[in-house]
């Protein structure tokens, strides 16, 4: 299973992997994107859902460290500069971009709500990752045309318009943007979601 | 003679051979001076004897004598003159808490009114110490809880001071008048409401450069109702929302305030409200210095010029926290009286400075970020011939960054400024030319800092190590006592250090030098050293071996990322107990064998500190 966060072709495509995976999942990507609009994600495959969730993890990782590696040449506490004016003097670039996400999660059957900040995360294998996490839940597997199968919970959110949607359905960005809050609601009562498209 | 608090800790035997050495002066002169004059036993069971008079008035001609040198001084003619030292010493400063214990030092001292208390070495500062290593303020509020119920005044910096430290504060003193901290850490806003609400005479509370957490409590409305006795409330590094009304309520009915530096999240329309309520004040700290991003924009803007115009004795000027030029302008009414400008966290160019600038006749103190670029430098040149201290910040702290200051900013500083005591400038690009400069037109200069961002860059135009301008730096500069090198250095520079820098008192040195002879030269030559704070040069243990006779006249010596071993850092442990040796592992290092990533090592009463955390190994 691999998510992508943009509809975009692959040339101006923003990756997380290495050159090598990457050309792969682009070719699932762009058959997708000529199928339907909401929907650009590919197929899941072979593999398990937290399998495959650790290696695109890893593969990020990697590249993250390798587009890092300038900065990972910094060497700590130099320049001798005190974190606290580095933070203030972080040049302010757009609202937009600096700017928190922060939405309500609730679980059935929980006792309380939590809040998580979207923009902390760079794609749904983060998010799902960290909704397991903080609520020991397993998420199932994805896939386009069933929605999740194989665990009882699956993770819903509220968008712009006051629809439940599935998590998932719609590339990351436009996720982000529109999500109003979460719920991951016990598989039963998701089962309707996944036909809506 | 038997001293009369001795009583009071009967376990510490020690005390009584010998006084302990003064914290700030070392000499051996305490051991060997007799009890002169005065007789034996208690004073109060004894009748009246001549010499009795001359204490009385030396009692109270110490009084008088406030500088901590002279009072060190003072405490060692004699043991007489020690004990009534002792006595009258309301100021007490501690520049290593961890060099004396608040046992002993509320033993000799008892009645202290002020206390100035310094934790961490500076380089805790940039993430170089584990996190919770130390320099608690717990036990030492304790101890003077006991010891001093009428003291007025702390003066923290780098210590971990919590929550119930400042319930403690406040509880147990009555008379509490004043709290500075600085660059703390390890409270919130909680400990901070408990701590204004139960201080009735509080008049100074300054969180300056010190992590505050946000326990969502809002302290300023904790401030007790009626009349405030307040003068001077600085909160600008404290990164939580305040309760704005409750503030200029606080505001309104202090009519002492004289300082006020407020934080981020004080708009300037707020700012406003609060400037119209105390026109008397001297130091003012402005917040963000921009809008609520709410709507409501569109109506009248307050005068905002008026507000400063009203503002008669504002001396000192800082915040601008996010800033937007835009509003610049309205300082222009103060400019002229201004001695102090802080523009350290302003992202303003060349040209939003000059008109301000143009107008600062008097000022003294000013600090800038690079953004203003060596024109903006320039400017400052042309108009602040009074300058004393100048800082220049780097608007992006990176290795890589492109610099807009260079060595034209320095050279037209030098020839603009000759008062110059203290600069403290970050770039990217140096010549020895600019340097060398500075060193003949500023013979003034007391503390020279100067940081290359870019390790190990050589003269920009020459191609040359750094050597010779930091060499004319000690040569020329006579009164200078605190020096930080940066860029391509060989041991000749500090060869030049060790010959010239007679007075220096605090060293920093950062990917420098070439071999062990570079720090000898220092430690051979430097007598007046006292801090002594080094890191990533290549200096071994045969270095470090070579300061021993040294190290107990300094107050510490901090070597991280050198060349020592563990077997050097125990030489020195077993060769002396009077100095206390940290190791310190930092989280991701590796101990590769017998190599030691950080040493810290400091002048001790007291021995090994019972508190220190697992990273740090004291031999």
């Amino acid at each position: 299973m691999a998510y992508e966060k943009d509809l975009n072709l692959e040339a101006t495509e923003l990756r997380l992997g290495l050159p090598g995976t990457s050309e792969e999942s682009a070719e699932k990507q762009t058959s997708a994107t000529l199928r339907s609009n909401k929907r650009a994600l590919p197929d899941m495959n072979e593999g398990s859902v937290s399998g495959d969730n650790h290696s695109n993890v890893a593969a990020a990782k990697k590249c993250d460290q390798e587009t890092a590696s300038p900065t990972k040449a910094q060497v700590v506490g130099w320049p001798p500069i005190r974190s606290y004016r580095k933070n203030c003097l972080q040049p302010k670039k757009t609202e937009a971009e600096t700017a928190r996400i922060y939405v309500k999660v609730s679980m059935d059957g929980a006792p309380y709500l939590r809040k998580i900040d979207l923009k902390g995360y760079k794609g749904y294998p983060e998010l799902l990752k960290a909704l397991e996490d903080m609520f020991k839940f397993k998420v199932g597997e994805y896939s386009e045309r069933e929605g999740y199968n194989g665990s009882e919970f699956v993770p819903t959110y509220e968008d712009k318009d006051g629809d439940w949607m599935l998590v998932g359905d719609v590339p990351w960005e436009m996720f982000t943007n529109s999500c109003k809050r979460l719920r991951i609601m016990k598989g039963s009562e998701a089962r309707g979601l996944g036909c809506v498209v | 003679m038997r001293p009369n608090w001795a009583e009071q800790m009967s376990e510490d035997d020690e005390k009584q051979q010998s006084p302990p050495s003064d914290l700030e002066f070392t000499s051996n002169k305490a051991r060997n001076c007799n009890a002169t004059g005065s007789g034996s036993g208690h004073p109060e069971f004894q009748p009246p004897y001549p010499d009795q008079v001359l204490e009385n008035v030396l009692e109270n001609v110490l009084h008088f004598v406030t500088s901590r040198r002279d009072r060190n001084a003072a405490s060692l003619v004699c043991k007489s003159w020690y004990r009534v030292e002792a006595l009258t010493r309301s100021e007490l400063f501690i520049g290593n808490c961890y060099a004396v214990s608040p046992r002993r030092a509320t033993a000799r001292f008892i009645r202290v009114r002020a206390l100035h208390l310094k934790g961490k070495p500076r380089f805790a500062d940039f993430n170089l110490m584990p996190h919770d290593w130390g320099a608690h303020f717990g036990p030492w509020v304790l101890a003077m809880a006991r010891a001093y119920p009428w003291l007025e005044k702390v003066y923290l910096k780098r210590m971990t001071v919590t929550d119930d430290d400042l319930v403690t504060l406040a509880e147990s003193f009555s008379g509490f008048k004043e709290l500075v901290l600085v660059c703390c850490d390890g409270f919130g806003t909680s400990g901070l409401a408990v701590f204004v609400s139960k201080c009735r005479q509080l008049r100074v509370i300054d969180l300056i450069e010190s992590e505050v957490t946000d326990d969502e409590t809002d302290w300023i409305s904790y401030f007790p109702e009626g009349e405030s006795h307040l003068e001077s409330l600085i909160f600008d590094c404290v990164e939580c929302p305040i309760n704005f009304e409750a503030l200029e309520r606080l505001v309104a009915r202090s009519p002492s305030l004289k300082k006020l530096r407020l934080n981020r999240y004080v708009s300037i329309g707020q700012l406003y409200h609060l400037m119209i309520r105390a026109p008397q004040v001297t130091h003012l700290g402005t917040g963000s210095f921009s809008p609520l991003e709410v709507a409501g924009q569109g109506d009248q803007e307050p005068d905002y010029r008026t507000a400063f115009a009203a503002c008669r004795s504002l001396v000192c000027l800082s915040g601008f926290r996010e800033i937007i030029p835009n509003y610049l302008p309205a300082i222009y009414p103060v400019c002229a009286n201004l001695t102090s400008l802080n523009f350290s966290y302003a992202n303003i160019n060349t040209e939003q400075l000059k008109p301000i600038i143009r107008n600062c006749h008097k000022l003294q103190v000013f600090w800038v970020l690079d953004s203003i670029c060596d024109e903006g430098l320039q400017a400052v040149a042309a108009t602040c011939k009074e300058l004393r201290e100048l800082r220049v910040f780097p608007i992006d702290a990176n290795e890589d960054s492109d610099s807009p200051v260079s060595e034209v900013g320095l050279q037209a500083i030098s020839e603009g400024c000759r008062k110059l005591q203290s600069i403290l400038y970050f770039c990217q690009r140096m010549t020895n030319a600019a340097v060398i400069a500075m060193s003949k037109n500023c013979p003034d200069l007391v503390v020279f800092r100067l940081c290359i961002m870019k390790r190990h860059r050589p003269d920009a135009v020459t191609g040359a190590p750094m050597d010779d301008g930091f060499g004319a730096i000690v040569m020329n500069c006579k009164k200078l006592t605190r020096l930080a090198v940066s860029g391509l250095l060989t041991d000749k520079a500090f060869d030049y250090i060790g010959k010239y820098g007679k007075l220096i008192r605090t060293l920093s040195v950062a990917f420098a030098g070439d071999s062990d002879m570079g720090l000898k030269y220092v430690l051979k030559g430097c007598p007046q050293l006292q801090k002594l704070e080094i890191r990533d040069s290549p200096f071994g243990d045969a270095a470090l071996l070579s300061g021993l006779h040294h190290y107990y006249n300094m107050r510490f010596l901090w070597m991280s990322s050198c060349k020592l071993t563990r077997r050097g850092c125990q030489e020195i442990a077993h060769a002396t107990r009077r100095l206390v040796v940290e190791v310190i592992r930092s989280a991701d290092e590796e101990e590769m064998g017998d190599s030691v990533g950080t040493l810290y090592m400091y002048r001790s009463l007291e021995g090994p500190r019972i508190d220190a955390p697992k990273s740090v190994t004291i031999l």
